[in-house]
């Protein structure tokens, strides 16, 4: 059941005293355990339920190796992917190490310590020890075990008690692309209890080279801890990104995740969040822009395994020409889980007759007091909306153009965040529309 | 008066299904017409079909307006020529707002009017205009198109836009149904505005209380696909009365 990837025992071997946090036992002994079930469980197949829709031969084919050195990138070069009009806390990791001259030097509220994975594993390794790993599946995937095999670096974040990071930290990986490479990221937030922030992570590849993303971020949410997390995937044509979130939740925590992807030729985005306290909330909303051949996978998953607890996913896709998506919604209310409220909301625009969407909700029900709710559609613009605005003078590209948009725009709503919800309407609607009047007049709230 | 509408013999179906069965109607500028009938009788369908919905195939018959042959138009094609539909559902667009649409559709149908496009202030004055008439809150007009809005802001924002595009023929699909009283005159009172040469309304309604406050010229009673009444106001009231049970044995007997 998996392609197996003998190649990446000999890279590990050669370069695993350049890895960070080398001489770190307890890490050697998570990497080299991790190599084993690399080799052990290679890449998926599609017989493997979860990546029945992915197929990974493609990828399986080639021999990934780290960058030797990064790609230069001047602060210039940021522009097209910064949020205008808003102070925020910014890391640059370039080809996956952090780029220190591009991160402006600003001052931290107390309570709030940002690092980066590298650094704290060759100065403080005994901090991470615990934390490391901590939300991982003991039956992990081949692609998590290599992002410990090759973990490079990538953002810790820890908030203290009651610690509030008012603004934003925007996390930005870029990709320089060089050929054949792979960035392996590791972030870790851990949100102590009644803390709160707002993390955006943009994963950006300017060129397009053949490259592998294979990146992790570990959320932990201690009791009534509050995070809302964004995650934009605009990579290039070329550009393979496998990425996990895994979140675990104490009591009456909330998290939000805008899981927004429009860049890539392959993206799987798993995203599992574990409801482990009483009144927890989570809300996942997702939106995936593809067109030409681009194959976007979302596979989520939420562990309701309290009483009170609510969940809630909104995931659109829109799919132009001969592109691809997958929604798999699995929801799993476990028996102590009383009083749980889930809803689960998924819905397809095709915009093509070859472009082809696949869902899958699946939900998993032991208890007997819930209340679980789910709509899936997978279709073509609304003829009677079409009529609307073709009856209010619009030809009907216009008002087909001008659905499309408002089709994105339902889940762009739903973003707190001012400045990259407009960073996403202005790239959607010169993509879906190429009408600026639209943004004049963008509706106020 | 001349005539704006002209329909002759219109035979209407969908799916195969014959749903008009032969109307013929005369509106003439200036005039109101008012088209009741019971709920299954084709009204809705007769609006659409004039605005130019393509899920209704029309199987006979003709329909000319402002001298033009109606049915070659296309929906938009329509608009530009003065048609308006105030929708019985309007659509929700969200990320679309209110005066976007505004803007675009009163620009488009100027641009093929050969009048100029209305510079930003000048737009921004009428429509604020427009919306005090119809005790509109500014803040609706800035709202994604409908999205949100209760049964009775809908109605409102469609009469708006009527207002704004100040249509030749403006047609009311059920605009009163689902209205409370002070929409519904907020609605009334969209309409009287406009109301008079060189136009002409077309009201589809279920309930007669629409007419106490826009008195029509004209009463036609829809049943069965066939206009199988027409007369004075005064038939809106009997019709109030009686209701429409004993229409139904004369569209029965009318029926080839």
């Amino acid at each position: 059941m998996s392609l197996p990837q003998p190649v990446y025992r000999d890279t590990f071997q050669r370069l695993q005293h350049q890895l960070p946090g080398a001489g770190v036992k307890w890490l050697s002994r998570q990497r080299d355990s991790a190599l084993a079930t690399l080799q052990q469980q290679g890449f998926p197949d599609t017989r493997v339920e979860a990546w029945k829709y992915t197929d990974l031969r493609n990828l399986g084919r080639h021999a990934f190796k780290p960058a030797d050195e990064c790609g230069g990138i001047a602060e210039a070069d940021l522009e097209p992917w910064l949020f205008e009009h808003e102070p925020m806390h910014r890391r640059v990791f370039v080809d996956g190490r952090l780029a220190p001259r591009l991160c402006p030097l600003r001052t931290l509220p107390s309570g709030v310590t940002l690092s980066n994975l590298a650094a704290a594993l060759e100065q403080s390794p005994d901090e991470l020890e615990d934390l490391l790993g901590r939300t991982l599946d003991p039956d992990r995937t081949g692609f998590d075990a290599m992002n410990t095999a090759f973990l490079q670096d990538g953002a810790f974040l820890r908030l203290d008690r009651d610690a509030v990071l008012e603004q934003p930290l925007h996390l930005l990986f870029i990709n320089t692309g060089q050929a054949e490479r792979m960035t392996t990221v590791r972030n870790v937030i851990m949100a102590g209890p009644g803390s709160s922030a707002t993390v955006i992570e943009s994963w950006v590849a300017p060129g397009d080279a053949v490259s592998l993303t294979n990146t992790v971020t570990e959320i932990v949410l201690e009791e009534n801890a509050s995070l809302q997390h964004y995650k934009l995937a605009q990579e290039g044509d070329s550009t393979t990104h496998i990425g996990g979130t895994y979140v675990r939740q104490q009591r009456d925590s909330r998290f939000t995740s805008h899981s927004i992807a429009l860049g890539g030729r392959l993206v799987r985005n798993e995203l599992q969040v574990d409801l482990n306290g009483r009144g927890a909330e989570c809300a996942l909303n997702g939106l995936t822009v593809t067109q030409g051949r681009q194959h976007v996978d979302n596979n989520t998953r939420i562990d309701h395994r309290q009483p009170h607890a609510s969940s809630n996913e909104w995931y659109r896709s829109i799919l132009d020409d001969r592109s691809r998506t997958v929604f798999s919604g699995r929801i799993v209310v476990h028996p102590d889980a009383q009083k749980t409220r889930a809803q689960q909301s998924n819905h397809s625009l095709l915009l093509s007759p070859q472009a082809e969407a696949d869902a899958r909700p699946q939900f998993e029900i032991y208890a007997d007091d819930v209340q679980c709710t789910h709509g899936c559609t997978v279709g073509e613009l609304d003829a009677e909306a079409l009529f609307y605005l073709r009856s209010r003078a619009l030809d009907s590209e216009t008002a087909r153009k001008l659905l499309v948009y408002a089709f994105a725009a339902d889940v762009l709503e739903r973003m707190q965040l001012q400045p990259v919800r407009r960073y996403l309407e202005q790239q959607l609607a010169a993509r879906l529309t190429g009408n600026d009047a639209l943004l004049r007049d963008a509706p106020r709230h | 008066m001349n005539a704006l509408l002209s329909i002759k013999d219109l035979h209407v179906s969908v799916d195969g299904k014959a749903i008009l069965n032969g109307i013929d109607l005369v509106i003439n500028t200036g005039e109101v017409h008012a088209i009741m009938g019971p709920n299954g009788s084709g009204k809705s369908t007769f609006a659409q079909v004039l605005a130019g919905h393509e899920q209704f195939e029309v199987t006979r018959g003709s329909i000319r307006y402002a001298d033009q042959d109606l049915l070659a138009l296309k929906p938009e094609e329509r608009a530009h020529a003065g048609i308006f539909l105030a929708f019985q559902y309007p659509v929700e667009i969200p990320g679309v707002s209110n005066i976007y649409l505004l803007r675009t559709a009163l620009n488009t149908i100027r641009k093929q009017r050969g009048e100029a496009e209305l510079d930003a202030m000048d737009f921004l004055t009428l429509v604020k205009e427009r919306a005090a008439i119809m005790q509109m809150d500014e803040d609706l007009l800035y709202r994604s198109v409908n999205a949100g809005f209760s049964g009775g802001e809908k109605k409102r924002n469609e009469i708006l836009q009527l207002l704004m595009l100040e249509p030749r023929l403006a047609i009311l699909d059920e605009t009163d149904s689902g209205l409370d009283i002070d929409a519904l005159q907020m609605v009334a009172n969209g309409v009287n505005t406009l109301r008079g040469d060189p136009r002409a309304f077309l009201l589809v309604t279920h309930y007669q209380r629409l007419l106490d406050y826009i008195k029509p010229d004209f009463v036609h009673v829809l049943a069965a696909g066939r206009l199988v009444k027409s007369g004075g106001p005064e038939l809106a009231l009997e019709l109030e009365q009686r209701g429409y049970g004993w229409l139904k044995e004369t569209a029965a007997g009318a029926a080839p």
